[in-house]
């Protein structure tokens, strides 16, 4: 039974760390938390939710619908809440933490006139297909997910590591100021991040709308809860730290289900957390140095 | 644009109004509204739902019964009497429908009100109606004890104490069985009791509890929950919990290859628990007051509401449906559409009520005297067990 647990622990940090990915990037690179990202995330569940209903599409096309969706609003909530307030000098870091939850609480709300107040179940034509290995139960949904999420995040840090944009990335996450004399055009990097993370996020929605069958309109705000502990544990903007610290999360908090009592599965998630923090303050894959300013 | 000013005015003027009618309430007793002199009476009837938020579903099924009501209501009554609906959001928070109730007894200064949809929200609301002579009657409001806080309060909704022992004593008879496991989510007052009732059921009829385990409201991962279960090889599942979870446990379950029979709360009392399980959701039970083959008058309802919303309603739309029916009928009995005494008198007094859900009356603790309906989802729809 513990082997089960433990795939189903794997299967939900996963997804966690998906949703996390979103947020390092951008804090990586704009020092923010965009706190809008879990309802990102839910409007990509739910664009690719109504592919799949009404216009009969495959799970690859409701995936890229959902990315195309998010990245959109990933575009308007760059020109519209977050690019006006990096042009004010001397504006607190604050502000734009605020003004992405006031996008949150816009696109939560939106999503409740648009898609109703219901959960709504994810048709895929596989749910039921599950294999046996002993006495341990494999879904294909869950291999799917667990795929998906462990390829995507390779492939994010080759990226990062090996291309001329994803250099740019990190030159930009370094230093904007530097970055910008040594001729990055950090404008366009800033917005190329905000893309990447928000399709990302609408990545995450589908998969974890199929995973869980089941689509909400407030499926963002615990979910994205979850992924800023992540970031936390993980060491802030690291791609290795959002995966492993998502599998950590998972894990522990299926454990703390199965072992303990579920009133309590986000107190011991959260206080694992809290001690691994203790013993090494910068996350488990975060740098040394002091946070910049 | 709205300029600031006026905004401003209008909030200024928001607040001071608060402030006054706060004052003055408790001490006035008469309910404005009504216009003698045309000789059509106004009933203001307060409502307090769940609107925004995880449990709007609720909230939407509870206020479109209300609605389709008071419009047949205000047809048939024409000339007469005419029901006002003052709605307010609850958003399934114990503080706002504390606000809410109070908004509506000193400032709207209704007659009586329907709501609020949570049990643990009735808990906080009921007291305050209850001191203030204002008869408030759940709809949806299910745990052990929902009337206990005072003579106005009642409710129309069949309580779990009565429908949960019915059903799992129907089920074990008919698929013989012997060991169960349990689930409830335990941050809900209303799933809390309905466990407790379950637990009590189960060890009355002998069944052995193999494995108890809890969830919380929103949580959408089942898999550790059900993995536990399953290993111990439980004959039937017992959960207290409301659809939305209901519908992903079952979908969870079936998907692991629990294909056991689930006995649900009053929760799993609704087409969205098909809806959102699918096939999972076959073989599941659930004992009810509302079944929509019934009677002619569930069927007319039923076609109705579809008219008008879209979809089929739930036990949530029409037991607010025969709500409205049944304070509305206790005002024409009691011929006088603001007083708030009378109100309470002539519901407690209501005899052969025949709503929708059944025929109605209340008990000397204001709990509804009903049938109780068993249910089984067989291939997507609810089937009564003969």
């Amino acid at each position: 039974m513990l082997t089960q647990q433990l795939i189903n622990g794997l299967t939900l940090g996963s997804t966690y760390a998906l949703v996390a990915l979103g947020y390092t990037l951008i804090f990586g690179v704009l020092e923010i938390i965009n706190m809008a990202h879990g309802e990102i995330f839910m409007f990509g569940a739910f664009v690719g939710l109504m592919t799949v209903l009404y216009y009969k599409g495959s799970l690859l096309t409701a995936i890229i619908a959902a990315i195309i969706a998010t990245m959109l609003i990933g575009l308007l909530m760059e020109w519209i809440a977050l690019r006006p307030l990096r042009r004010q000098k001397g504006a607190s870091h604050l502000a734009s933490l605020i003004s992405t939850i006031g996008v949150s609480i816009f696109l939560e709300n939106l999503a409740h006139k648009l898609f109703g107040p219901e959960t709504q179940p994810f048709p895929i034509p596989f749910t039921n297909v599950t294999y046996e290995l002993g006495s341990v139960r494999i879904s294909l949904v869950q291999i799917i997910i667990f795929t998906i999420a462990v390829a995507v995040m390779i492939a994010l840090q080759v990226w990062l590591g090996k291309t001329r944009y994803g250099r740019a990335l990190r030159a930009t996450a370094e230093n904007i100021e530097t970055a910008a004399i040594l001729g990055v055009n950090t404008r366009r990097i800033i917005l190329l991040t905000v893309l990447l993370a928000s399709a990302l996020g609408g990545l995450a929605g589908v998969l974890v709308g199929m995973g869980f069958n089941a689509v909400t309109p407030t499926m963002g705000v615990s979910v994205g809860l979850k992924g800023l502990a992540i970031i936390i544990l993980g060491g802030m903007g690291s791609v290795p730290g959002a995966m492993v610290g998502g599998l950590v999360l998972g894990v522990t908090e299926v454990l703390a289900v199965v072992y303990g009592d579920s009133a309590y599965r986000d107190a011991v998630a959260f206080g694992m957390i809290i001690v691994i923090l203790l013993l090494r303050p910068q996350g488990i894959f975060g740098s040394k140095q002091p946070v910049r300013r | 644009m709205i300029s600031k000013k006026w905004m401003s005015i209008a909030a200024t003027a928001a607040l001071s109004l608060g402030l006054l009618s706060g004052c003055g309430g408790g001490a006035s007793q008469s309910t404005g509204g009504s216009d003698k002199s045309s000789g059509e009476q106004t009933a203001k009837i307060g409502v307090i739902s769940f609107l925004t938020g995880s449990g709007s579903a609720y909230g939407e099924a509870i206020t479109n019964g209300l609605k389709l009501a008071q419009d047949e209501l205000n047809q048939e009554n024409k000339g007469k009497l005419k029901v006002d609906l003052v709605i307010e959001d609850s958003a399934g928070k114990k503080d706002q429908a504390i606000t809410a109730a109070n908004k509506l007894i000193n400032n709207d200064n209704v007659v009586g009100i329907i709501g609020p949809t949570l049990s643990g929200e009735m808990f906080a609301a009921a007291p305050i109606a209850n001191s203030n002579g204002v008869p408030i009657m759940g709809t949806s409001t299910t745990a052990e004890g929902i009337t206990d806080s005072g003579d106005y309060v009642f409710r129309n909704a069949l309580p779990e104490s009565i429908a949960i022992p019915e059903a799992v004593k129907k089920v074990v008879e008919k698929e013989k069985i012997k060991k169960v496991a349990l689930m409830y989510s335990s941050n809900n007052d209303f799933c809390v009791s309905g466990y407790k009732t379950m637990e009590k059921t189960a060890k009355e009829l002998g069944l052995e509890i193999v494995d108890t385990k809890t969830f919380a409201d929103g949580d959408t991962d089942y898999s550790a929950q059900l993995t536990a279960i399953a290993s111990k090889k439980p004959d039937a599942v017992l959960v207290s919990s409301l659809y939305k979870e209901g519908g992903l446990i079952l979908s969870k379950a079936r998907e692991m290859g629990l294909n056991v029979p689930f006995i649900g709360g009053n929760g799993f009392n609704s087409p969205q628990l098909v809806k959102q399980a699918g096939a999972a959701a076959d073989n599941a039970y659930v004992g009810s007051p509302w079944y929509p083959g019934g009677s002619p008058k569930a069927d007319e309802f039923v076609k109705k509401y579809e008219q008008k919303y879209g979809k089929k309603p739930d036990q949530f739309a029409a037991q607010a449906y025969d709500a409205l029916y049944i304070m509305t009928t206790s005002l024409k009995n009691s011929g006088k559409a603001d007083d708030r005494e009378a109100l309470k008198e002539a519901l407690k007094g209501l005899k052969n009520f025949e709503g929708v859900t059944g025929k109605f009356q209340f008990d000397e603790k204001r709990n509804p005297v009903m049938e109780v309906k068993v249910l089984h989802v067989e291939k997507g729809e609810f089937k009564l067990v003969k």
